[in-house]
């Protein structure tokens, strides 16, 4: 049994949604690069360009690449032979309040969804938290911003609907978000589960690496399908029109029952945000 | 190819901006979200005044990041229009002539703006540090309250914006669309 201080996950977290809003991932910029440098129509490269541009910006100034800083995502990885010492969700909460007040994050979240009064200090974290084997706890940090996260989707499909229904699903529910959700954009596909876990497997889907594809043959290739044809929609960078519509797919899957086929698509923009420390 | 546009944005100059068009924005406009639109157009429907002038005004739907000891403003781009559609059409009637966010507007807001000459801009959705950039004096003008979405008055020189919706109501989102898949084709 190894003890972790709770008092090191709040300075962990705090450190975590400070980094991830200022510096993009390296996964995301080198999809952006590459976007920029296969990307044919002239509006869409000039875009390409002041994005690009922007992110740099922001990492020289220590500066929120977006100024929706998001609601702040924290998933755990939680080793069973971790005993940790306080209060695990408070020591989160305290993390985000600290890194998005002394990092000038904006605070973007409300108390209740129909009362809607700021609280004041981005808290409370939408926490994720799993058991895995292991004495180590892996903390990954994702601010959401909500210009994306308005534009997705579930959809509990029939079995019958089949993989074509899938795409038809994701196709559909990028084409309607348009210009929306700030394209280029990583679009996170859980497939499977039940209602909820489809939205959750869709939003873990996006902490996964872009440049990283599906470890099943039979999904990598769907989500290159997809990918292919979400860039021949035309939306585009911005949704001026273009090829650069989306930047990776994701697809995360689980066993679902023998009369479902729940679909969820999480919409995430090309501020997509991440970043992971091990305790 | 930019066009260089001194503000205020009058009916007239509204008319010329056409749909495509790179425009770079200099001189003052106001910030304004959700919130402080819904205070904004519960005033116009008691007959009150507004906090600022919105004859000519041009509204940038923006919540910043806090700004630092050292800097005017935080980051600073667009969010997503259509939550302002339900209170466009109010406050175009009433004199706004400029809207800068991103993304598709409702029916209602578009007919306002032929109607009456409007344009409205976007501003690139995810780029808020370098639109922070342009941003050189920023002061609470009201509703202190909102935080971050309280109304702003800023000094923007050099505002980078594309003229999505037109005062004829072409809409860049269609036709550059368009555009595109048929350069495609050939
Ligand atoms: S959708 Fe993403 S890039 Fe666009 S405003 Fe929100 S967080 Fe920023």
């Amino acid at each position: 049994m190894r003890e972790i201080d709770a008092r090191l996950i709040t300075e962990t977290v705090a450190t975590l949604a400070v980094e991830a809003n200022c510096f993009l991932p390296a996964d995301i910029k080198s999809r952006i690069e590459k976007a920029r440098s296969e990307e044919k129509w002239e509006t869409a490269q000039g875009i390409l360009d002041k994005i690009i541009e922007n992110y740099g910006i922001a990492a020289r100034d220590n500066m929120p690449i977006c100024q929706d800083t998001g609601v702040c995502c924290v998933f755990l990885k939680i080793g069973q032979d971790v005993h940790i010492v306080g209060d695990l969700t408070e020591a989160v909460n305290a993390g985000v309040k600290k890194g998005y007040g002394e990092g000038y994050l904006r605070k973007s979240v409300v108390g209740d969804p129909l009362k809607r009064v700021n609280t004041g200090d981005n808290s409370p974290a939408m926490l994720y938290t799993e058991i895995v084997p292991g004495d180590k706890l892996e903390i990954t940090v994702a601010p959401k911003g909500f210009g994306s996260e308005n534009m997705s989707q579930l959809k509990m499909l029939k079995p019958s609907d089949g993989i074509e229904g899938v795409k038809a699903f994701v196709l559909k529910t990028v084409d309607e978000a348009g210009p929306n959700p700030c394209p280029p954009i990583v679009v996170g596909i859980g497939i499977g589960g039940t209602f909820d876990k489809a939205a959750y497997l869709a939003k873990k889907a996006l902490m996964r690496s872009a440049e990283e594809r599906n470890s099943d043959e039979f999904y990598a290739e769907l989500e290159n399908e997809l990918l292919e044809r979400i860039n021949a929609l035309g939306i585009g960078p911005q949704g001026f029109g273009g090829r650069t519509t989306a930047l990776a797919v994701n697809i995360e899957t689980m066993p679902t029952h023998i009369a479902g086929l729940p679909v969820a698509v999480n919409i995430n923009c090309h501020v997509t945000r991440h970043k992971s420390a091990v305790l | 190819m930019e066009r260089k546009i001194n503000l205020p944005i009058t009916r007239e100059m509204a008319r010329e901006i056409k749909s495509g068009e790179s425009c770079l924005l200099s001189g003052v406009i106001y910030t304004a979200r959700d919130a402080a639109h819904k205070r904004l157009v519960e005033l116009l429907e008691k007959g009150e005044k507004l906090p600022f002038d919105i004859e000519n005004a041009t509204i940038y739907y923006v919540g910043p990041t806090p700004a630092k000891p050292d800097q005017v403003i935080g980051s600073a781009g667009p969010t997503t229009s259509y939550r302002m559609d339900a209170y466009s059409p109010a406050l175009i009637a009433a004199g706004e002539t400029g809207m800068i966010g991103k993304g598709k507007r409702g029916s209602a807001v578009v007919e306002a703006m032929k109607k009456h000459g409007a344009v409205y801009f976007a501003a690139i959705g995810g780029a808020g540090a370098l639109l922070s950039s342009c941003i050189k004096s920023a002061e609470v003008v009201c509703y202190e309250d909102l935080g971050a979405e309280a109304v702003r008055r800023l000094v923007v020189e050099n505002l980078p914006v594309v003229a999505v919706i037109d005062s004829e109501g072409n809409n860049l989102y269609e036709n550059g669309r368009r555009a595109y898949l048929e350069s495609e084709k050939n």
